[in-house]
């Protein structure tokens, strides 16, 4: 059935390409030619991020004359897959960095401040500057919490020296551990790669890095000065276990040592060692290169409005939401989107492309006193960089399967310069679109 | 990929390149296409000297293009993983030597043409 469907699904794509951009062009696309639902509805929107941003495009489209309101404090916009490439010295930071309102279609209000306070209840939300907005709906796209602070003895302002690295803190950040990393490639050394023990954005980056930092080397000639050492926080590489595989055998290729059940608790940043906690007990590492990455948690004012789980991930506190169609399961007015979203997998971009369009559907359906079919089987995809040139095209699902984009032509576990070709050329374009609504 | 649609590949090149270089670029490949079209109906045949020409600078479209593309990504040829590698290095190759040889062919008919006259 599950084929079935799929087939249907690519011959439908392949047809509307077949169509002709005569055809497409004449209809304006099938998406604008779907009726607007009339509404009067407020629609609060937290996080203007990627996830927030293409909603509030696709909404604008579907609805006529609903009150959009997007709130976020950040005048940036960070192209975050961006930053591995920043972190290998591959892009500069300006890469990454775009305005929050270049991205946000006309008819939507902007509150440039962050939410204080989430009264589900009431249905109404106060800001940090004191304002407080009532909504019909909500959708909670706020993004995560990287909690540096939970790693004894690190701070942000060690980022770039001293060998310390910590690239998922931004583009600036990104920047300079490459500063750090690439000092380390000129001197050798120790290097060692972390990932922390929670729920984590893009769980493929602590590997490329790892990957590119060993390449970069190569390149350098200085790879024979040096240890490369992946921290595992459990006992896999990669959450799904064909590509746990294929990292294992790609670390054994390399040279790069894998140690598992090592979380960093604490790094001596003056002796330069890390402390990790393995079930063994506390072990030190010293090293001349360590990449930092922290726990990751939802936001305070999401954690402490009652909307995260209960039972689950209580130290990390995601929205509870139905992991098919991410509406709220106690208050089915209010949605999550993107990284807060207590689903399984999918804290990627990539995710989010399929993310919203679920929400859309399930949003506009409800507005319309209708309901959706639309489902989100938890699709994530992670062009994995092995090398400079070269990365794996990994797509899964909540249950671990491989659903390649294209079977038969781009094989997902091996090692092509066509994937690298999506992620440097492709998928900032794509990513971009999908801001604007269009992917 | 999700909603593969000629409007989602119209958006993505637009990114690629930004909207003013992906129409400018749309535009130079139906200027250089449309006088190829005139030269061959206004001399109502095709000219094999300049054809020879035009082949002859087909290879060297080929290798500029794939270098380009090289070059703007970073990458070289250790890095053809795969079929489908040599698969779009040679699609790439072939879109450069077309294009080379249809400029070449259109140039030599509307400029050295009257030279030779």
């Amino acid at each position: 059935m599950r084929d079935i469907l799929k087939e249907a699904h690519s011959r439908r794509a392949f047809l509307s390409m077949a169509a002709g951009a005569g055809a497409v062009a004449a209809t304006g696309g099938a998406r604008a030619a779907r009726a607007q639902v009339q509404t009067k509805a407020h629609i609060v929107i937290l996080g203007a991020g990627a996830a927030g941003a293409a909603l509030a495009n696709r909404l604008t489209e579907r609805l006529d004359g609903a009150q959009i309101t997007i709130v976020d404090g950040r005048a940036e916009h960070w192209y975050q897959p961006g930053f591995s490439l920043i972190a290998a010295g591959l892009k500069p930071a300006s890469y990454s960095v775009s305005q929050t309102t270049d991205w946000l279609p006309k008819g939507v209000t902007l509150k440039a401040d962050w939410a204080a306070e989430i009264d589900p209840e009431a249905r109404k939300l106060r800001l940090q500057a004191g304002e407080t907005l009532t909504y019909d709906y909500l959708i909670v796209a706020t993004g995560l919490t990287l909690d540096h602070a939970a790693i004894e003895g690190f701070s942000l302002d060690l980022v770039g020296k001293d060998g310390i690295g910590a690239l998922y803190a931004g583009p600036e950040y990104a920047a300079r551990t490459w500063q750090a990393a690439s000092a380390f490639v000129e001197q050798g050394g120790v290097g060692i790669f972390t990932r922390p023990a929670t729920e984590m954005k893009c769980a493929g980056a602590p590997l490329k890095h790892t990957f590119l930092i060993d390449d970069i080397a190569r390149d350098a000639g200085t790879r024979g000065k040096m240890d490369l050492t992946y921290a595992a926080n459990n006992n896999s590489l990669f959450g799904v276990p064909i590509v746990a595989e294929k990292v294992r055998m790609l670390f054994g290729d390399r040279g790069i040592d894998a140690q598992y059940a090592h979380v960093l608790r604490a790094i001596e940043p003056g002796a330069k060692r890390a402390i990790f906690d393995t079930p063994e007990g506390r072990v030190e590492r010293d090293y001349d290169y360590l990449h930092v990455i922290p726990p990751q948690r939802a936001p305070d004012v999401v954690r402490q409005s009652g909307l995260s789980w209960a039972d689950k991930w209580v130290d990390q506190g995601w929205v509870e939401v139905d992991k098919h169609n991410l509406r709220h399961r106690r208050y089915p007015e209010i949605f999550a989107l993107g990284d807060v979203a207590g689903v399984p997998k999918g804290k990627t971009a990539a995710s989010v492309k399929w993310q919203v369009p679920v929400v859309e559907d399930h949003l506009v359906a409800q507005i319309a006193g209708d309901t959706a079919e639309t489902s989100y089987h938890g699709y994530t995809s992670c062009p994995l960089i092995t090398r400079v040139g070269r990365a794996m095209l990994i797509e899964f699902d909540y249950n671990d399967n491989l659903v390649p984009s294209f079977p038969g032509v781009i094989a997902p576990l091996e090692e092509l310069w066509i994937s690298w070709l999506m992620k440097e050329v492709a998928l900032k374009a794509t990513y971009n679109a999908m801001l604007r609504g269009k992917a | 990929m999700k909603d593969l649609t000629f409007e989602t590949l119209w958006a993505v090149f637009e990114e690629v390149f930004g909207k003013g270089l992906f129409w400018a670029m749309v535009l130079a490949a139906v200027v250089v296409t449309l006088a190829y079209l005139f030269v061959l109906i206004r001399d109502r045949a095709v000219s094999w000297r300049k054809f020879l020409w035009a082949q002859m600078s087909m290879p060297f479209g080929a290798l500029g293009a794939v270098l380009f593309v090289q070059w703007a990504t970073k990458s070289s040829f250790a890095d053809l993983g795969g079929p489908i590698d040599v698969i779009v290095m040679l699609m790439v190759a072939a879109v450069g030597a077309i294009g080379l040889a249809i400029l070449v062919y259109t140039l030599e008919a509307l400029l050295v043409r009257r030279a030779s006259e």
